[in-house]
């Protein structure tokens, strides 16, 4: 019992942390804090999937939340006709014969004997591929991106309900997740580190600059959203009549309706993910999963697939990540590749894992809404330092513009010590594994 | 003609940059490799380091400038250099002390200390843009070119010009110096020595009686001067941006684990063959092309393969190759 109560005041603590905030700031950003707090607690949780139970060092997962971000744009956007007559199809035609190359490529490697005749063939296929691909893909794309090149420009979405997406996005980075592990996994640990690095920057680069797709670095903007927007509440008399009943501005009213129904909607879903993740440790899966990463080759003595239990929670983890990615894009309600900073998306959200209690899901969540949290109040807080260490100074001291203007990068180095601090006085994490 | 044409365009888009970026990443890998060898874990923080030895060589720049100091046509920045060094020496000296140290007394596992040295990229990341700031810095001065396209057309009567940079020339210099004094340090001298010792084998050095922190401490002392001439080389060439070096971690370690893990020559052989691939892949061929074909079979298109917004794919792809073909890398390197 003195466990749970220990593990009750943490999240007490922590839910007290974000009241004050309310009280203190505004209540905005109280619940703005929770939203992504929320969001981060899932990918926490599908880190968590990957390392905690199984030992694999992911560090990709921006990778997968912005494939997930992608989701939303594919699956919610407008539905656009006249792109898929112009080129949509022919694009598509183009990915399926690029992917039919690749595989005949992989073909040939496993069925032909070893020589220079499977060599010769893999390049000869490998080069018709590329060429007939290219020049499938060009004019398509060319054709896709002329088409309204000021607002849309991309082959647009399907037009469906938002919250498709977030299971979308969910599929779509468990495909990627399935394509990187099946060729990085069984190799190295630090080499599926650095192939995981290098597939999320690859996926960035393709958001960033594959015009047809996302706009890149253009931006979409107007996502549909799964909440009602702010101004209709304002002009919908009923609303404003409730809300003056509490004794609110119909303003500050809906701004706050919309955040706490994006925060409910969010809270579901972290509970149901959190749900499964805690049946899955308790069932005889995640013990077997448990007992891989503790001794591999013990494992395998006893007739357990490795390299394939790693895939499934490779794959499984990813898509957690992935619709993490497609709820914050849907929070946003626009997807911005630009934004996209491995330290904010993949390295923060380990500093979120091993703080809370790698292994643990509810380490893992409670470690997300702390560091997130820390995360949003460490830059007010080291402007507040700041000023206090310079108060000093002269008004127009170089040195204090400097400290004052340089405590927004406050964050990283807080970050950085936070987790070396965990690291050695309790590396276990706030929730240690049971 | 046509041909000399050919082969000075290849030159100048291809051959130069791609040998001056080659350096840079060699040096790079170095440093990886050899934490990668000799402590056993890969470091990501490697790129923060090069970022901050650059940050104070970049520093003492500024003030070498303002106070008057210049080297000629040479720039700066070789002047401020040991400086730059010095401090990356007393950073990295610092942090094993009281962050890494630890972890190797426990012995702990490879994997605890990739994170670790997150903690210590999150850090050092921070430092840097605390003191320098988040923007672009230039800093290069001195003599602009080696020789210039103009000069080269009048030079040779050729159509296409051939350009060196002052800072690719010094690149390729300075890495060269940085290679062989490596490699003198490692194969003739004692600590060398113990250093490749202790690497091939801990525990059979830890009975000759070679003193482990002590060589520690000099693979740190090598791995900051490697990393902060790196830095410097790499912001002359192109500019100085803390982020830009966090992006470099997946070139460096493309080279270092290409050309086989904790194995020094293989490092800069897989510098030069991820950056070759990288310039020979993004660059359009319509202009070699042009000269090289005859007018019937002349491309329409650039003739590029990848646009150079890719660069970061193709050091992926060839390190997903060799994984699969050849894990251990070109040169035999550690497979632990």
């Amino acid at each position: 019992m003195n466990e749970t109560l220990k593990n009750t005041g943490l999240f007490a603590i922590v839910g007290g942390l974000i009241i004050a905030t309310g009280f203190m700031q505004s209540w905005n950003s109280a619940i703005l804090i929770i939203n992504m707090g929320l969001i981060s607690a899932i990918m926490a949780i599908g880190v968590n999937l990957q390392w905690g139970f199984a030992g694999l060092f992911n560090v990709g997962v921006m990778g997968f939340v912005a494939l997930g971000g992608l989701a939303v744009v594919l699956v919610a956007g407008d539905f656009t006709p006249e792109t898929w007559s112009a080129g949509g199809f022919g694009i598509i035609l183009a990915l399926l014969l690029g992917a039919a190359t690749v595989t005949a490529a992989v073909m040939i490697s496993k069925k032909m004997a070893k020589g220079r005749a499977r060599t010769i063939a893999m390049l000869a296929v490998l080069v018709v591929g590329f060429v007939v691909y290219r020049a499938v893909f060009d004019p398509n794309v060319a054709a896709v991106e002329a088409i309204n090149p000021a607002a849309a420009g991309n082959i647009g979405g399907l037009g469906l309900p938002v919250l498709l997406a977030w299971p979308a996005g969910g599929l779509l980075a468990a495909g990627a997740a399935w394509l990187i592990g099946k060729t990085a996994l069984g190799l190295r640990s630090d080499y599926l580190a650095i192939a995981t690095l290098g597939i999320a920057e690859i996926i960035i680069a393709v958001l960033k600059n594959e015009d047809w797709l996302a706009r890149g670095v253009k931006n979409v903007i107007g996502l549909p959203r799964p909440v009602p927007y702010e101004i209709d509440l304002q002009n919908d008399p009923a609303f404003v009549e409730r809300a003056a009943g509490m004794g609110l501005d119909p303003v500050m009213a809906s701004t706050l309706y919309v955040k706490l129904g994006y925060s409910v909607l969010f809270m579901v879903v972290l509970l149901v993910l959190l749900w499964m993740a805690q049946m899955a440790l308790k069932s005889p899966w995640g013990r077997m999963m448990r007992a891989i990463r503790d001794n591999e080759v013990a494992a395998e003595a006893m007739g357990k697939d490795v390299t394939r239990r790693h895939l499934q929670i490779f794959v499984l983890g990813s898509a957690v990540c992935g619709i993490a990615g497609a709820m914050m894009t849907t929070l946003d309600g626009q997807l911005t590749p630009g934004t996209y900073n491995p330290l904010r998306f993949t390295f923060l959200v380990w500093v979120m894992v091993i703080v809370g209690g790698s292994g643990n899901n509810f380490g893992a969540v409670l470690g997300a809404m702390l560091i997130w949290f820390l995360w949003v109040q460490v830059e007010p807080l080291g402007i507040w330092v700041m000023e206090l260490v310079t108060s000093g100074m002269a008004e127009d001291s170089a040195l204090r513009d400097h400290l004052l203007d340089s405590a927004a990068h406050m964050r990283l180095l807080t970050m950085g010590v936070i987790l070396l601090l965990v690291l050695r006085f309790s590396p276990r994490g706030l929730i240690p594994e049971k | 003609m046509d041909f000399l044409n050919a082969l000075v365009a290849l030159s100048n888009f291809v051959l130069v940059p791609a040998i001056a970026y080659g350096s840079q990443l060699a040096l790079g890998a170095l440093g990886v490799t050899l934490i990668y060898g000799i402590l056993r874990f890969s470091n990501f923080a490697h790129g923060d380091t090069m970022a901050f030895g650059a940050m104070v060589t970049v520093l003492v720049t500024w003030w070498m400038q303002s106070i008057g100091i210049s080297f000629g046509p040479l720039p700066t920045a070789l002047l401020a250099l040991p400086f730059g060094i010095l401090g990356t020496m007393l950073l990295v000296l610092f942090t094993d002390r009281v962050v890494y140290k630890f972890y190797r007394e426990q012995k702990a596992k490879p994997v605890i200390l990739v994170i670790v040295s997150m903690g210590v990229m999150f850090i050092m990341n921070g430092l840097v843009r605390f003191v320098i700031g988040p923007g672009d810095q230039r800093f290069a001065d001195g003599e602009r070119f080696i020789i210039s396209a103009r000069d080269f057309k009048t030079m040779t009567g050729l159509k296409e010009g051939l350009a060196i940079k002052t800072t690719q020339g010094i690149t390729v210099v300075v890495a060269v110096i940085c290679v062989i004094a490596l490699f003198w340090f490692l194969n003739r001298t004692r600590t060398g020595k113990s250093m490749r010792a202790y690497s091939d084998n801990e525990d059979l050095a830890l009975l000759s009686g070679i003193n482990p922190e002590r060589v520690v401490m000099y693979t740190w002392l090598i791995v900051a001067a490697l990393a902060a001439t790196a830095g410097v080389l790499y912001g002359l060439d192109k500019s100085f941006k803390p982020f830009v070096y966090f992006q470099l971690l997946l070139p460096i370690f493309a080279s270092a684990i290409v050309g086989g893990l904790g194995n020094p020559l293989g490092a800069i052989a897989g510098g030069f063959v991820i950056a070759f691939s990288e310039v020979t892949i993004t660059y359009a061929w319509k202009k070699v092309a042009k000269y090289m074909l005859p007018e019937s079979l002349e491309p329409s298109g650039l003739a590029q393969l990848l646009s150079t917004d890719y660069k970061f794919a193709v050091s992926f792809v060839i390190l997903l190759i060799v994984l699969l073909f050849k894990p251990t890398g070109l040169f035999k390197g550690k497979a632990v």
